[in-house]
Parts: C-alpha cells; sequence; structure tokens
C-alpha cells in the first residue's frame, strides 16, 4: 500500500512540475504561426511563394522577436491584399527558436524541408551562427536580423544580415572620442556573444587609433549591481565609459556609475535604443550618448532627409497597428521582410540561388536600418551612415549631430 | 579613488548586496525549521513582491497601498503553495517535498512571465536618487532601505520567536514536531504560518529592492540559490546565521571582484567574482559543517 501511495504522490509531482513547465513555455503553443492567405485553387501558379522566419517568440529574446512577429505578419497581409509576388500569393511560415541556439537549428531544418525560399532571422546572434553553415550547406538564403560581426566576418555567400553590425558602432563611438579629445577609456561589457563582439571591436578600434583602454569590466545578463566594476573603473580614472550590452544591465551600470560618483561621459551601445532603457534607468540616462538607428529620431530629422519617408511610414503604421513606438528590432525585421520580397520579385522566380544572387545584387535600398549596398563582399550592406549619434535629454532622445 | 576609498566602496557594496541574501536566507531558515523542507521557491515570492508592486503602482495606488497590497497577495501565494506542493502531500519524503517546491517555482516564474511579460521593471525610488556618502564611497539611498529592512527583518523575527506564543509554539515544531503534536500544537497551522511568514518577508525585501535593481520574471532563481547558500553559510535553520552568512558572501564578492585580478595579475578576471565567493563558502563549510552560527546536528537523519 505504501509503495502504491508514494507512487501516486510522485505522479502528483511529475504532473505538477510539468504544469509549471507548460506554464513556463505557454506562450510557444502556436508553435507554427502560418500566415495563410484566403484558400484557393492550388495551381502552378498561385500557390504560394513560402518564406521562413525564425524569431525568439519565448524566452529571454523574446522582447525582440514578438514585435517581429507583429511586423512579418501586417507586412504579409499588406503585400497579398496588393497581388502577392510574383503573381502568386506570399506565405510567411513563423517558428520560434525559443531564444536557443537548438531551438534555430531544428527551425531552420524543418523550414528548409518546407521548402521555402528564403529564410528571415532569428533574433539573436548565437541562434543565427549555428544556421550559417546550415543555410550555407542547404543553400538556403538567411537574412539574419541579429547583428554580430561572425553572421557576415567571414562571409557565407547564402547568409546576409540587415542590422547595423558593432563594428560601425564602436566606430561611430570613436569619432565621438577623437572629437572630444579624449583618449582614455574605460570598457564595461555584458558577458555574452554582443557583448564579446563589442569588446572586440572596442579593443582593436583602440589600438588602430591610439586611444588607450584604462581598465575592462565584465557583468553577467541577470546581473543588477555593477558598483564593484565601476569602482575600478573610476580608480583607472578614464576619460568616457562606453558600455556594451542590452537592457537590464547597462540600466544599472548607468545609474550606479551616478551613485559611485563616476563623473565621466558614458557611451552606450546601440542595443539599448530603446525606451525601456530610459524608463529603467530613471534620471540617470539623462546624459548617455550613443549610436543609434535614425530610427528613434526619425521625427527629428530634417524634412529632406531621404530616410525620413521610410521611418515616417514604418513608424506610423506600426503605432497604428499595435499602439505603440515600432523597436528597432520590428525595423530589422521589416527590413528583411522587404529585402526578400525584392530579391524575389528581381530573380523572377522563386529559386532559391536565383534569390541568394538578386540579394547580393540588391543597391540602394532603403530600408529601416539606413540604405543597404549588398556586395559579394559585404553580406551587411551598411556604412557608419546607419548610424546617427543619440544624446539622452529629460529623458526623451535627441538627435546630436 | 585611493585604495582604502576603494576598500570603503566594496565593503559598502558588499554588506549591501548581502543584506538580500541573508533576507532570502531568513525565509528559507524559517521554512525549513518548520518543516524540514528547502523551499526553492522563495526566490519566486521575492520576484513576485517586485512585480506585484509594479503592476499595482502602475494602476494609479500609492505606493504604500501598493506595497500592503503585494505583501498580501504575496502571503496569500505563499499559503497556496503549502497547500498544494506541502500538505497535499502527506506522507511524502523532505527529498519529494522539496522537488515539489521546484515545481511552485516553475508555476510562479511562468505565470509572472504570462501576467507581465519578459521585460524588467522597475519601481521608482522611495527616497530620492541623491546618492549618500561614507567617506569617498557612495550608496543609492534604495540600499539604505534595503540593509535596514533586512535588519529590521531578523530582529522581528527573532523576537516574534521569542516572545509570542505562536512564535515559540514554532519553534518546538522545528525543535521536535512530535512532541510539539503532543502537547497540542496544530502542526499543520504552524507549517502554514511559516510559509506565509516567509513569503511576507521576501514580499518585502522585492519591493524594496526592485527601485534599485529592476525586477524580472526570470530572476527568481538567483535569489533562491544565493539565499540557500547563505543559509547553509550561516547554518540551516539560523535566521541570524542566514543573515550574516548572507553579508559575509556579499563582502566576499564584492572584495574578490576588487581585487583579484590584480592579486593574481590578471590570471583571474574578475568576472570570477561569484566563484571565489562560493569557493570560501565551500571552504568554511569543509571546516565547519554545521555553518557558522549552526548547531552541531544531533540526529542522523
Amino acid at each position: 500500500m505504501n509503495s502504491t501511495r508514494t507512487r501516486v504522490w510522485l505522479a502528483t509531482l511529475t504532473i505538477l512540475a510539468f504544469l509549471g513547465l507548460l506554464v513556463g513555455c505557454s506562450r510557444k503553443s502556436p508553435e507554427d504561426v502560418v500566415v495563410r492567405p484566403l484558400p484557393a485553387p492550388v495551381t502552378p501558379e498561385s500557390a504560394p511563394v513560402t518564406i521562413g522566419a525564425i524569431l525568439s517568440l519565448t524566452g529571454p529574446a523574446s522582447p525582440s522577436g514578438e514585435p517581429q512577429k507583429n511586423i512579418v505578419q501586417m507586412l504579409v497581409e499588406q503585400v497579398n491584399a496588393q497581388g502577392g509576388v510574383l503573381g502568386r500569393p506570399l506565405e510567411v511560415i513563423v517558428r520560434d527558436d525559443e531564444s536557443t541556439p537548438a531551438g534555430a537549428v531544428k527551425a531552420a531544418n524543418d523550414l528548409i524541408e518546407q521548402g521555402v525560399v528564403a529564410i528571415i532571422g532569428p533574433s539573436t546572434t548565437p541562434s543565427t551562427m549555428p544556421l550559417k553553415d546550415i543555410c550555407q550547406e542547404a543553400g538556403v538564403p538567411l537574412i539574419a536580423c541579429a547583428a554580430g560581426k561572425t553572421i557576415t566576418d567571414p562571409v557565407a555567400s547564402y547568409v546576409f544580415a540587415v542590422p547595423q553590425t558593432n563594428t560601425l558602432a564602436v566606430e561611430k563611438c570613436f569619432d565621438y572620442l577623437e572629437k572630444q579629445g579624449i583618449d582614455k577609456v574605460a570598457s564595461i561589457y555584458v558577458a555574452n556573444p554582443f557583448g564579446e563582439d563589442g569588446r572586440e571591436n572596442i579593443a582593436a578600434l583602440a589600438a588602430e587609433k591610439g586611444i588607450e583602454i584604462v581598465a575592462v569590466e565584465t557583468f553577467g545578463g541577470d546581473d543588477t549591481d555593477m558598483t564593484t566594476q565601476l569602482t575600478k573603473i573610476k580608480a583607472a580614472e578614464p576619460g568616457a565609459l562606453i558600455c556594451w550590452g542590452t537592457n537590464p544591465g547597462p540600466a544599472s551600470v548607468t545609474k550606479d556609475a551616478k551613485t559611485i560618483g563616476l563623473d565621466v561621459p558614458i557611451l552606450q551601445s546601440h542595443g539599448v535604443a530603446n525606451m525601456k532603457f530610459i524608463e529603467l534607468a530613471g534620471e540617470a540616462a539623462n546624459g548617455v550618448q550613443l549610436p543609434a538607428g535614425r530610427l528613434i529620431v526619425w521625427e527629428q530629422l530634417a524634412d529632406d532627409d531621404p530616410h525620413k519617408d521610410v521611418l515616417r511610414e514604418f513608424a506610423t503604421t506600426y503605432q497604428e497597428e499595435y499602439g505603440q513606438a515600432p523597436t528597432i528590432f520590428a525595423g530589422y525585421a521589416y527590413d528583411a521582410f522587404w529585402i526578400a520580397v525584392q530579391a524575389i520579385t528581381e530573380a523572377g522566380e522563386a529559386d532559391r540561388a536565383k534569390v541568394r544572387d538578386a540579394i547580393e545584387q540588391i543597391k540602394d535600398f532603403q530600408g529601416t536600418a539606413g540604405v543597404f549596398n549588398y556586395s559579394a563582399e559585404d553580406h551587411n550592406g551598411l556604412t557608419m551612415d546607419a548610424f546617427v549619434w543619440v544624446k539622452i535629454v529629460d529623458g526623451a532622445w535627441q538627435l546630436a549631430e | 579613488m585611493s585604495l582604502t576609498d576603494q576598500i570603503v566602496q566594496y565593503l559598502v557594496t558588499g554588506v549591501s548586496i548581502g543584506a538580500v541574501y541573508g533576507l532570502v536566507g531568513l525565509g528559507l531558515a524559517i521554512i525549513f525549521n518548520a518543516t524540514g523542507v528547502i523551499n526553492f521557491a522563495q526566490g519566486e515570492f521575492v520576484m513576485l513582491g517586485g512585480m506585484c508592486a509594479v503592476a499595482f503602482t502602475g494602476l494609479g495606488m500609492p505606493l504604500i497601498v501598493a506595497a500592503l497590497l503585494s505583501i498580501a497577495v504575496v502571503t496569500a501565494v505563499g499559503l497556496l503553495v503549502e497547500r498544494l506542493a506541502i500538505r497535499a502531500l502527506p506522507r511524502a519524503s523532505i527529498i519529494t517535498l522539496i522537488i515539489a517546491t521546484i515545481g511552485a517555482s516553475f508555476v510562479l516564474k511562468g505565470g509572472a512571465k504570462l501576467l507581465w511579460g519578459p521585460e524588467a521593471v522597475i519601481l521608482p525610488s522611495f527616497s530620492g536618487h541623491a546618492p549618500l556618502h561614507i567617506g569617498a564611497a557612495g550608496i543609492d539611498p534604495q540600499r539604505v532601505w534595503v540593509m535596514g529592512v533586512a535588519l529590521v527583518s531578523v530582529i522581528g523575527v527573532q523576537l516574534f520567536f521569542k516572545y509570542t506564543l505562536t512564535g515559540k509554539a514554532m519553534q518546538a515544531c522545528a525543535i521536535n514536531r512530535s512532541a510539539a503534536q503532543l502537547v497540542g500544537i496544530n502542526i499543520n497551522r504552524m507549517v502554514s504560518l511559516s510559509f506565509g511568514l516567509s513569503a511576507a518577508l521576501a514580499a518585502i525585501g522585492g519591493i524594496v529592492l526592485t527601485p534599485v535593481t529592476m525586477m524580472r520574471y526570470s530572476q527568481g532563481a538567483t535569489f533562491t540559490l544565493t539565499g540557500f547558500l547563505a543559509a547553509v553559510v550561516g547554518g540551516l535553520g539560523n535566521g541570524i546565521g542566514a543573515v550574516v552568512g548572507g553579508i559575509m558572501l556579499g563582502v566576499l564578492e564584492a572584495l574578490a571582484g576588487g581585487f583579484v585580478d590584480v592579486a593574481t595579475r590578471g590570471l583571474i578576471h574578475s568576472g570570477y567574482s561569484k566563484a571565489i565567493a562560493l569557493a570560501v563558502a565551500l571552504l568554511i563549510l569543509w571546516l565547519r559543517p554545521q555553518g557558522l552560527l549552526g548547531r552541531r546536528e544531533r540526529e542522523s537523519a
């Protein structure tokens, strides 16, 4: 009798634990979010052109992935309302990578098997890196929405990316340092591929420009107190502090620097170019400067700025549809989507190799992240012009150049 | 910044981080005493306290009302966890119950994400942002709140156990369950109470902590682990020990972060400060398996 009881309890426990897991993952439940056009008789001409999208809909990167899914769904409807591509309806199969590389690999293999013409995403660099080989071998064009420079350096012929890279962002930061005559900097970065990439770029460019790095510190993605690291940085007496990370860590860095009296200019990466950062860092955010895409300051651009039209259209439609300002991440998905659609149109048929060739031929494409000019050597397609210098004043972004 | 100033800053930082570890450890100790169970959902209570307070202030409530309401909600959640994960399994072994609390922590974490989404949230500071100064060291006024709350909590809990009938009854349960039952103490009630009390303490901790460190649905597990370590180092089941253990770990972590790379000439990077604090904690447990303030175990489990 005793053992039966034990078994009953064990079973109950197992169920409880599973329940926990289920709730933990329940946002995943619509695993395949398929945006289908209205059913029509399937003939070779009207069979849909299918694109895959691998986005982080659950897990830590879901703040990036959610808006990306939103924008992709909105755009598919828009394209189909205007007659689709190549005279055929467009279909996008959205898969969740659960913010993990393993999830991305599984999603990619499934999508490739389902015969997608190209894949948009993933949302993060760690998820993208394993797909570099997979898509290259399968011969499926991948248009990544992640910023790690290793995605496009070295170039894999089938792998493209849309976000501004860390390399360009770091260059923009050093432009500022040089203009201000600051020759000693400290850097602090989040211990993940985004932060590491930033640190490497900072180290390389500092050596090139003859700027001395007096302290290098790191913090964990979930750390909430950076006082210790900043105390060491303060002791090293830098002329400016460069922080490379995404929310919430950089907000802690900004606040703790104020607390311990580290009174030097704080430069952040484009990874915090969202209102959440200002909300989390509060008053301490004022004075922070960063390189950012034009999206967060599009209203401040001159009316004749060639970037303004596309940004206005993107920002206002997103605002109307979802009641909030779009994030830069949504912008990446927007750019990747239109690049894919344009390449399919240029290729004239839904053929993977021809679509790849067409992406590489894209020139002067005005996206939300900047003007894309892809070539055989450059699969990111952006230049430093994709960034503007932004300063936070009174809790709002202000164009500083 | 002179070396002395740096050391002062590290000590201040360490004590303020350690106070949080200690507060969680204290909650763990209360439940451990009543049930012999390590409650792995303890950190989730801290997270819920912070998240609830943000949600309630977001509805326009004044901070104090939101805080009280959050404490009430989290206490209720604590009682519920006790009902579903502990009392529902009357004949389960301790290890089974511990696994049940892990299950509960998953449910709470998942629920928090569903309710409030994946992003970090923040509360306004209770008393402004102007840093306080101890010599050249700066400290966020909110951290003083955190330390104050930890101090008041540990004293309050000690007084409760020493001078109230209920508190004494809970102590009796901890010392000898069957004997306590024989003299008419309602064990189930005491166990419920221990969960309610721990959850309330955790919620208070979460609320005072959120303005300075922000709060996120995923943060609970970190609180549990650091709090557990504080409790073990301090002597499992000893409330004061947990707070002392927590502060010791916090200070070790801050000092290690500050000096290890200098001391090892860059061989060990300061990013390993948590690992170093944990290694020292292990060393303490080798030398004193019962923890800093723990009593030697009298009987074998």
